[in-house]
């Protein structure tokens, strides 16, 4: 029988790794922050793309919260990083309510380009957008956290991390039982066949929009983050290559394990902050051998290092098939 | 006795193919009828227009009195149509009872967060079905990794999940061997018992026909040739002519 990690104990990994952050310098602590708030977005692909769709525009959703959360600080003056990160996430999750019954019925690379274009409307109507600063956008106060301000560096940026951590965490915890359930096999099946699915009496496209609608959540969140580390907002956020990124981060984590894709956001943006580095001038080309490598060795992403062994042990406590049944064609 | 199914006056074309040409027939309550007829004949588009997949250009579908000839299979499939594929479709990355877990959580409106084994009855009804096709200890083992055979019979398995009024079976023994096509099509049979469904299945193998149908109806250019008892049918001379080649 599988054993899955217990709830508690996840809850404990994330309560160690946010304490850790009380011993990490400084710089690496801005880059967890990043890593975690892209692993949010990345995290919302790998869920829809368990039902076979691959979204290239979450950058769409991704600036709608940073857009939201920037327009109500600065309009009402909210500052708390609990209430931008929520507010984000409801920015994204609203337009995700909308768009998703829409797009739920193509599939393939019609869903993909569809998500793209979507994404490349709404940055061409944030960079005529003279009301929200065209292309250069505009900044937003430092946030707060529960009434607490921070002046200092550090804590502000360990606060910060902290927020992203947990957040992305328990996102995580929440995307963990959604793979295990009902739900999340009947996803599976969607990707597999949609059409027997209908004939099961079930309706892909309600389930397609659901897990549309999660990922939307959790880019309009990770928007929050961004904003909040950036402390400013441009039509950027919503630009194709943003989106692509979030992408790259999906394809290396693989859809087989939520743990996958924090390690694969950390790792590329540790092998990003390092190539930049030492070789500055051919960070790309180091970071595109990294990613070849990995898609190349691990073709299913990195959470096959491990899922992999899992299903192997499975498959081997189960009894052999019986060959008078016939041959596996 | 109203029939399950009432079709009337049916018809489909793809371009000049004449795959439904004014089709009529009803099915009574738990009969088991199998359809036969020559490739192209019309019995997959018939089963495709009853199960929602194809919309028929006229003529009315009743199911037990419910119009049904421009539902989706989603739709038809609530009311209670199922049926099986001449190629087996199921998941094939999934385990035999997480396919089954999946047809099961089809029939609620919501679907359950739980993780389907800490959802014990469902994983009981899922091995409870399995058992009856002799499956149960392939409950955890992936598709991908089963036999053909085996696959068609989970794919019947799926298809009884709904508890269905009528199933229909697309070619149930194609690719099973010889020596195993009886044993296949008892397991099925004794598996649809409990249920008591009406049966209507696609059948090209005439010894299959003949043991286990109770009435046949024979398809022809889109067009009923022949409709009634299996001896009759199938030694009815144009049946003879055109769909079992005067073989039995």
């Amino acid at each position: 029988m599988k054993k899955d990690l217990h709830p508690l104990a996840m809850i404990a990994v994330i309560a160690g790794v946010t304490l850790f952050g009380r011993v990490l310098p400084t710089w690496t602590l801005s880059l967890a922050t990043i890593a975690a708030s892209n692993a949010l977005i990345a995290l919302g692909i790998v869920v829809l793309a368990r039902t076979g769709n691959v979204s290239f525009g979450q950058g769409l959703f991704f600036a709608a919260g940073g857009y939201g959360v920037a327009l109500i600080a600065n309009a009402w003056g909210l500052t708390d990083a609990v209430a931008q990160v929520i507010v984000g996430a409801a920015c994204g999750g609203l337009l995700g309510l909308v768009i998703g019954p829409l797009i739920a019925r193509y599939s393939g690379i019609f869903f993909g380009m569809l998500t793209l274009a979507l994404s490349m409307v709404f940055y061409g109507a944030l960079v005529k957008s003279t009301a929200l600063g065209g292309s250069d956008g505009f900044n937003v106060g430092r946030p707060s956290l529960f009434g607490m301000t921070f002046t200092d560096p550090r804590e502000a940026d360990f606060m910060l991390y902290a927020v992203s951590v947990i957040v992305t965490g328990l996102a995580g915890i929440g995307a963990t039982f959604l793979f295990r359930s009902e739900f999340g096999l009947a996803s599976l099946a969607v990707r597999e066949n949609n059409l027997r699915v209908e004939y099961l009496g079930l309706s892909a496209n309600r389930i397609i929009s659901i897990n549309f609608l999660i990922a939307a959540i959790f880019a309009g969140a990770s928007g929050a983050f961004a904003l909040m580390a950036q402390r400013h907002i441009d039509p950027q956020f919503a630009y194709w290559t943003t989106s692509g990124e979030f992408v790259f981060v999906a394809v290396l984590a693989g859809n087989q394990s939520v743990a996958a894709v924090f390690v694969a956001s950390m790792a590329l943006e540790l092998v990003r902050s390092f190539s930049n580095l030492y070789l500055p001038n051919t960070w790309q080309l180091v970071l595109g051998v990294f990613l070849l490598g990995v898609i190349l060795f691990l073709p299913r992403g990195i959470g096959s290092l491990w899922i992999r062994d899992r299903r192997k042990r499975r498959i081997s406590a189960t009894a052999p098939l019986t060959a008078e049944r016939g041959a596996a064609p | 006795m109203n029939p399950v199914l009432s079709v009337r006056r049916l018809e489909k074309r793809f371009g000049a193919v004449v795959a439904a040409d004014a089709l009529t027939l009803d099915v009574p309550a738990g009969q088991k009828i199998s359809l036969i007829g020559a490739n192209g004949a019309g019995k997959t588009t018939f089963v495709n227009m009853v199960t929602g997949y194809l919309k028929p250009d006229s003529g009315t579908i009743l199911l037990d009195g419910i119009d049904i000839g421009r539902r989706s299979p989603r739709s038809v499939a609530r009311l209670g149509i199922s049926r099986s594929f001449q190629i087996p479709q199921l998941f094939v990355e999934l385990t035999a009872a997480e396919n089954l877990t999946v047809a099961i959580s089809g029939i609620g409106t919501r679907m359950s967060l739980r993780a389907p084994a800490e959802a014990q009855g469902r994983r009981d009804k899922a091995v409870e079905l399995l058992e009856r096709f002799g499956l149960a200890d392939l409950a955890d083992r992936p598709i991908s990794e089963l036999a053909g055979g085996v696959r068609k019979l989970i794919d019947i398995a799926m298809a009884l999940v709904r508890r269905p009024r009528l199933l229909l079976l697309d070619e149930p023994t194609s690719g099973v061997s010889a020596e195993e096509k009886f044993t296949t099509m008892d397991r099925v049979i004794h598996a649809v018992a409990p249920d008591a469904a009406t049966i209507v299945f696609v059948e090209h193998d005439m010894e299959i026909v003949s043991r286990y149908a109770d009435r046949v109806v024979a398809f022809y250019q889109g067009r009923i040739l022949a409709d009634g008892v299996p001896a009759e049918v199938l030694n009815n001379q144009e049946v003879r002519r055109y769909v079992t080649g005067g073989l039995r």
